[in-house]
């Protein structure tokens, strides 16, 4: 209820349709831009400190990864993928080594990582946990890899290797995020519950646990639960816009589109949200949604022109939903289907080729659905309704 | 690296982005004379490697960026390196830094020139911006008249790209300067009164003494008329010629005042015939004068010796084509009003009086060096 009241008076950011048109600001006092203010943002006075001193001493590896570090905890925090470029720049010397010291390969997945670029990502994750098997992050991050993509034997003997190495939830949320993205959402969802009535977590454990359980909860068809654990997910780290986007999707769903425009209405920098945002518009039919649409286009426009096919998944969807093009929806659904094969590329497959009329297309999702013995139930639904229609 | 310090991270590590990566969008266009530049780039760019947030309040403000725009043209003018079949440019600077709004924020619009020597059919751009502060920057660049419609897209491993240019094509050229050639004549202000002068009595019967009393027909009235453009065109076809050849040259001050002066011959014509039946001698002898005039004009074009005739061939058939439209948008309207009152009296009268007057004023101005001389 009040989120839908506070929708009704937020307009949020609505990108403006007089794109490009060069002009004079009026006044000398009209802010053009936000950053970082380096007078009360510590992480920021920090990276500030951590940059002067690496401009005066060069090839400080461990100056480099900290400021590194700090820029891809700003990228998040921020949602402006520039400082993933800058954590990048901070590692130019030993960005390009094909061996390079520790540090710089997790980093170095990490980014790859953000950016959808998987491959290259488990190279460096796989490099790394060879030379420091005793490497959290990189077992964590090489299990979240390999379960976007689909591998989830693998993914999970990488939670496995975490079982002497962290703490219990740490490693719970690690093979429950595996389940669940092999369509065993109904477990992972047991193993969650019952790892978090236990106490004495870090809060970061914490904070990812429930988000996981949020997510498979949604996955399970448990909508109630979902909605409250993401909202408590979401509560405790207002930044994790994966969680974001699978709450909006939630609403979606289940028809609670005023919903879920207010929950991603102040994200419109981010594309995947102001994907939902847009979704969450065109539902209610407004005025403004005509006008986020053509945002986003023009989003998808921009990355087309720097060669970034990063988007293949959203830019799917709409084309599917919104624009209304299933030919051209099932393309992108299938390019994206090359790189990450999480439950929404399942279904967004399985829905292209449906709204295409050419439901042969969505063989490799339903192969998949097989292999993995999905149980999840929206997805077994639909792979039901594809085969009835197959010739 | 210890455990530790990477659970700190962890939520980080894990989370994937998708917003706007950096940009900038730079937009050349070759504009004859020069290569005229558009260059927007983020200000959050900006501010990463030049700290614009004086204040450190995390708001950047127009003030702040105005402050500071000298260095910021400096910074971004310094990053781009554009060539002329190989010899560099000169980048200068044209109009004061403004903004403009993207999906991701605030861009600052940057406008220069690029002066390349003349003539080149291959611009080399070599872009530098940002790549060390922002490896995953990207550099999207078109080129109005390069050889292709898709932007270059220019990244850290790729950052320099020859660009063949169409318009070294003499073919298109030539198209050029007919549009060139026409704009010039409905935007010169001495050409536009030497049309008015020449239409204003094409439309009456010339008898003794003033404008006359009887009235030729349309066809008549039109011929007269594409007589003395005509003649116009072909005289100032051969001193255009001659003078971008460097056969002949006269100075820019006595052509200036010769241009006025024979403009005021014209309109002393029109109220008291001074050649019987040879206006268009009149037109031809002003033609002659105004060829001068386009001359340096053509120059700054530095067109290549391959190019120069069909450049000539266009530039002239665009003069003749402005003026026979101009003829043809108000002869009609002459033609209709030529038995008022108004139009005999006031409209040719009044006109001529009016066009002897501003032409003797700039027969004195010009041969006293105050105003500038036509070009």
């Amino acid at each position: 209820m009040v989120l839908a009241m506070a929708w009704g008076w937020g307009c949020g950011r609505a990108p403006s349709s007089l794109e490009g048109a060069p002009f004079v600001p009026t006044s000398e006092f009209v802010v053009l831009a936000h950053v970082p203010a380096v007078d009360r943002d510590v992480r920021a006075r920090e990276r500030m400190a951590l940059r002067q001193a690496l401009a005066r001493h060069a090839g400080q590896l461990d100056v480099a990864l900290q400021l590194a570090r700090v820029n891809i905890e700003v990228a998040r925090a921020r949602g402006d993928s520039r400082y993933l470029g800058r954590a990048q720049a901070a590692l130019a010397p030993w960005w390009d080594l094909a061996a390079p010291p520790p540090g710089v390969r997790l980093i170095r997945a990490t980014l790859h990582h953000a950016r959808r670029e998987y491959a290259q990502a488990l190279v460096d994750l796989d490099a790394a946990v060879k030379e420091d098997p005793g490497d959290v992050a990189s077992w964590l991050l090489r299990a979240e890899v390999l379960g976007v993509r689909g591998e989830h034997a693998e993914a999970a003997r990488s939670c496995a290797r975490l079982t002497a190495l962290t703490s219990p939830l740490e490693v719970t949320v690690c093979e429950a995020r595996v389940r669940s993205l092999s369509g065993h959402s109904r477990q992972a969802h047991q193993l969650l519950a019952e790892a978090l009535t236990r106490r004495g977590h870090s809060q970061e454990a914490q904070t990812r646990a429930l988000a996981t359980l949020a997510e498979s909860a949604a996955l399970a068809g448990d909508a109630s639960a979902a909605r409250r654990f993401f909202l408590r997910a979401l509560a405790l780290d207002p930044h994790d816009a994966d969680a974001r986007a699978a709450f909006a999707d939630l609403l979606l769903d289940v028809g609670r589109a005023r919903e879920a425009a207010v929950v991603v209405i102040d994200h419109a920098q981010d594309d995947r949200l102001l994907l939902r945002r847009v979704l969450a518009e065109n539902a209610l039919g407004t005025s403004r949604a005509p006008e986020l649409a053509q945002a986003l286009a023009r989003r998808f426009e921009e990355r087309r022109l720097r060669g970034d096919g990063g988007l293949a998944r959203e830019e799917a969807r709409f084309a599917l939903e919104v624009e209304k093009a299933p030919q051209k929806a099932l393309r992108l659904a299938l390019a994206a289907w090359e790189t990450q094969r999480e439950p929404r590329d399942v279904r967004l497959l399985l829905e292209a080729a449906l709204a295409a009329g050419e439901p042969e297309a969505a063989r490799p999702a339903l192969d998949f659905l097989r292999a993995s013995g999905c149980e999840d139930p929206v997805l077994v639904r639909l792979a039901e309704r594809v085969r009835s229609v197959q010739p | 690296m210890s455990s530790v310090a990477a659970l700190s991270l962890l939520l980080a590590v894990l989370s994937t982005q998708a917003q706007k990566p950096s940009d900038s969008y730079l937009h050349l266009s070759d504009e004859g004379r020069v290569i005229s530049g558009r260059w927007d780039v983020s200000l959050l760019d900006l501010d990463e490697v030049l700290g614009l947030d004086v204040g450190g309040d995390g708001a950047i403000t127009w003030g702040e960026v105005r402050a500071r725009e000298a260095d910021i043209r400096r910074y971004v003018l310094g990053r781009l390196a554009l060539g002329a079949d190989g010899r560099p440019c000169e980048l200068v600077t044209r109009d004061t830094l403004r903004i403009a709004e993207y999906t991701d924020g605030a861009y600052a619009v940057l406008a220069f020139d690029a002066r390349c020597a003349r003539p080149f059919t291959r611009l080399d751009v070599d872009y530098s911006l940002l790549f060390d502060s922002d490896p995953q920057h990207r550099g999207i660049v078109r080129v109005s008249s390069g050889d292709t419609d898709s932007p270059l897209v220019f990244s850290n491993s790729r950052h320099f790209a020859q660009v063949r240019l169409r318009a070294a094509s003499p073919w298109r050229m030539a198209g050029r300067m007919v549009v060139e050639g026409a704009l010039h004549v409905v935007s010169r202000a001495d050409h536009l009164l030497f049309l008015v002068a020449l239409l204003l009595p094409s439309v009456l019967r010339r008898e003794g003494g003033g404008p006359g009393e009887t009235t030729p027909g349309f066809a008549s009235a039109l011929w007269t008329l594409v007589k003395g453009v005509s003649a116009f065109t072909v005289a100032h076809a051969l001193t255009l010629a001659a003078a971008t050849l460097g056969w002949v040259s006269l100075p820019a001050r006595f052509v200036g005042v010769a241009i006025a002066l024979s403009l005021l011959a014209l309109a002393v014509d029109n109220l008291h015939p001074l050649w019987r039946g040879t206006r268009w001698a009149v037109a031809f002898v002003l033609g002659l004068l105004h060829g001068f005039g386009f001359a340096s004009a053509l120059a700054e074009w530095g067109l290549s010796a391959g190019s120069l005739t069909l450049a000539l061939l266009g530039f002239n058939l665009g003069v003749e084509l402005g003026q026979l439209a101009w003829v043809v948008a108000f002869l009609p309207l002459a033609f209709v009003l030529r038995d008022s009152r108004l139009y005999r009296r006031a409209v040719v009268v009044g006109g001529s009086v009016a066009i002897a007057l501003l032409a003797g004023f700039w027969a004195a101005e010009r041969a006293l060096g105050l105003g500038v001389p036509v070009s």
